[in-house]
């Protein structure tokens, strides 16, 4: 069964169409890439997958079941133990100020999975440790840099176990250095086989990470396949897309 | 008479001028919570409600407030106004009037924090309560604190209104005492006590700033 199936969904704002009838589906392990021009839509299915927008029309199933909005949660599902069904990175990282890092990633599993504080303290030591942040427990995020906030973000998401984890434009507010310390990261998530649906701009990384990708415009998927079939379509649209990458 | 005497002869006058301060505190800074959360309200007619609500507040003079709270239930409803109402007036006015005041700080506050972070807290599955007490609240305490400090100090000084009702704090006392003796120095005295409590307000409200500078 498809991890994520989203059917034929629409959304709009204010009579203009963002998502023109847009269907996709993950499988689990599996990493998916959206890229596209800027106003393509991408963000907001991201943002829609993630319950944080409506739609307008069609169903967004994970494992087959409808979600519900707030708790992220299986609506069917009362058991509130469960794990997360999915967690997003955000673009501008969006830490908690008032959090320090470890505060970040180990309130909402405790607070909101009430899982118990030891194991999922400890558990939150590996990730800091697997995102090379295993100094910076105390700190508080404005002590950081761009790409440490970034990787204490996907740790924050990673604590809540979510069946997949999506990334929105993960590293547009970074400087190229930073950008690399993040995608690593990413990268060592890709082995572990952590289903992956990344919004980005970075075509060499999609390329190299991805199973498949998915090219929109215009609130339309105009190009679907492996990487090797996306970036040697002959799709007009694509090819002066990616020459725009290639300057 | 000594500037002692008068300070002593004083005292009641200063406990109940902090009293004032005190509990029309504790009244509206929640009550204020309550009529931001109303101004802020997805109803239409709710909104407009409260927003009336605090347009009056804020722009008609306390000390009218004050006679309004004090005289109305005589005036409107014929009932006799006891000694004893005298403080409960002054409480019901001053909190009503600064939970006005109070609920427009809140507003900015809690308009200021970014979306981001509402859904970064969506994302990771807190409840609506916990978003708003655990993420949203600590971080409006802490850009609203000078705001609240402004009018914190300002009731310091609003408390002397209280002698428009003859409620016997800090202020009518001064007043009475310095028509009797026919001396300068109750109101100097009075102006040193009101200074000195602002300046206690502003020491403590600073220390809390400090406190609060952990994290940007």
């Amino acid at each position: 069964m498809n991890l994520l199936e989203i059917k034929q969904i629409r959304k709009g704002y204010n009579g203009h169409q963002v998502l023109k009838d847009v269907s996709l589906s993950v499988k689990e392990g599996e990493i998916l890439s959206i890229i596209g021009p800027s106003g393509s839509g991408k963000s907001t299915l991201l943002r829609c997958a993630c319950m944080l927008e409506e739609v307008d029309q069609g169903e967004i199933l994970y494992m087959g079941e409808a979600v519900s909005a707030r708790t992220n949660r299986k609506i069917s599902k009362t058991e509130k133990k469960s794990d997360a069904l999915f967690g997003l990175v955000f673009q501008n990282f969006n830490l908690f100020p008032h959090y320090t890092v470890m505060q970040n990633i180990i309130d909402a599993p405790i607070s909101v999975q009430k899982r118990k504080k030891e194991e999922v303290y400890k558990e939150a030591k590996e990730l800091l440790m697997q995102m090379g942040l295993q100094e910076k427990e105390k700190a508080y995020p404005y002590q950081l840099s761009g790409g440490q906030k970034q990787r204490v973000a996907i740790a924050r998401a990673l604590a809540m176990k979510p069946k997949v984890l999506f990334f929105d434009e993960p590293t547009s507010a970074l400087d190229p250095e930073l950008t690399a310390e993040v995608l690593k990261v990413i990268r060592t998530l890709a082995e572990k086989k952590i289903t992956m649906v990344i919004v980005t701009h970075e075509m060499g990384f999609a390329k190299e990470i991805s199973d498949r990708i998915i090219f929109m415009e215009n609130g339309w998927i105009e190009v679907e396949g492996t990487p090797e079939q996306v970036f040697k379509t002959e799709h007009f649209r694509m090819k002066e897309f990616l020459k725009g990458y290639a300057k | 008479m000594t500037f002692t005497e008068i300070i002593l002869q004083l005292m009641p006058g200063i406990g109940r001028s902090i009293l004032i301060f005190f509990f029309t505190l504790v009244f509206s800074i929640p009550l204020g919570f309550l009529i931001a959360f109303g101004r802020m309200s997805g109803c239409h007619i709710v909104r407009i409600l409260f927003k009336g609500y605090i347009s009056l507040m804020r722009g008609t003079p306390l000390m009218l407030q004050l006679l309004v709270v004090y005289f109305g239930p005589y005036f409107i409803f014929g009932i006799t106004i006891t000694d004893s109402y005298r403080l409960y007036a002054v409480l019901l006015a001053f909190s009503i009037n600064y939970a006005a005041y109070f609920a427009e700080i809140y507003r900015g506050g809690i308009a200021s924090i970014e979306e981001g972070q509402y859904e970064a807290a969506k994302l990771l599955g807190y409840s609506k309560g916990q978003t708003f007490f655990k993420i949203i609240l600590p971080q409006v305490i802490k850009r609203i604190l000078p705001a609240v400090t402004n009018e914190v100090i300002t009731l310091v000084k609003d408390t002397s209104l209280s002698f428009a009702i003859a409620y016997g704090e800090m202020f009518t006392m001064t007043k009475a005492m310095a028509a009797s003796q026919r001396n300068m120095l109750p109101f100097v005295a009075a102006g040193i006590f009101y200074y000195i409590f602002n300046l206690i307000v502003a020491v403590v409200m600073e220390q809390t700033e400090k406190k609060l500078s952990y994290y940007r």
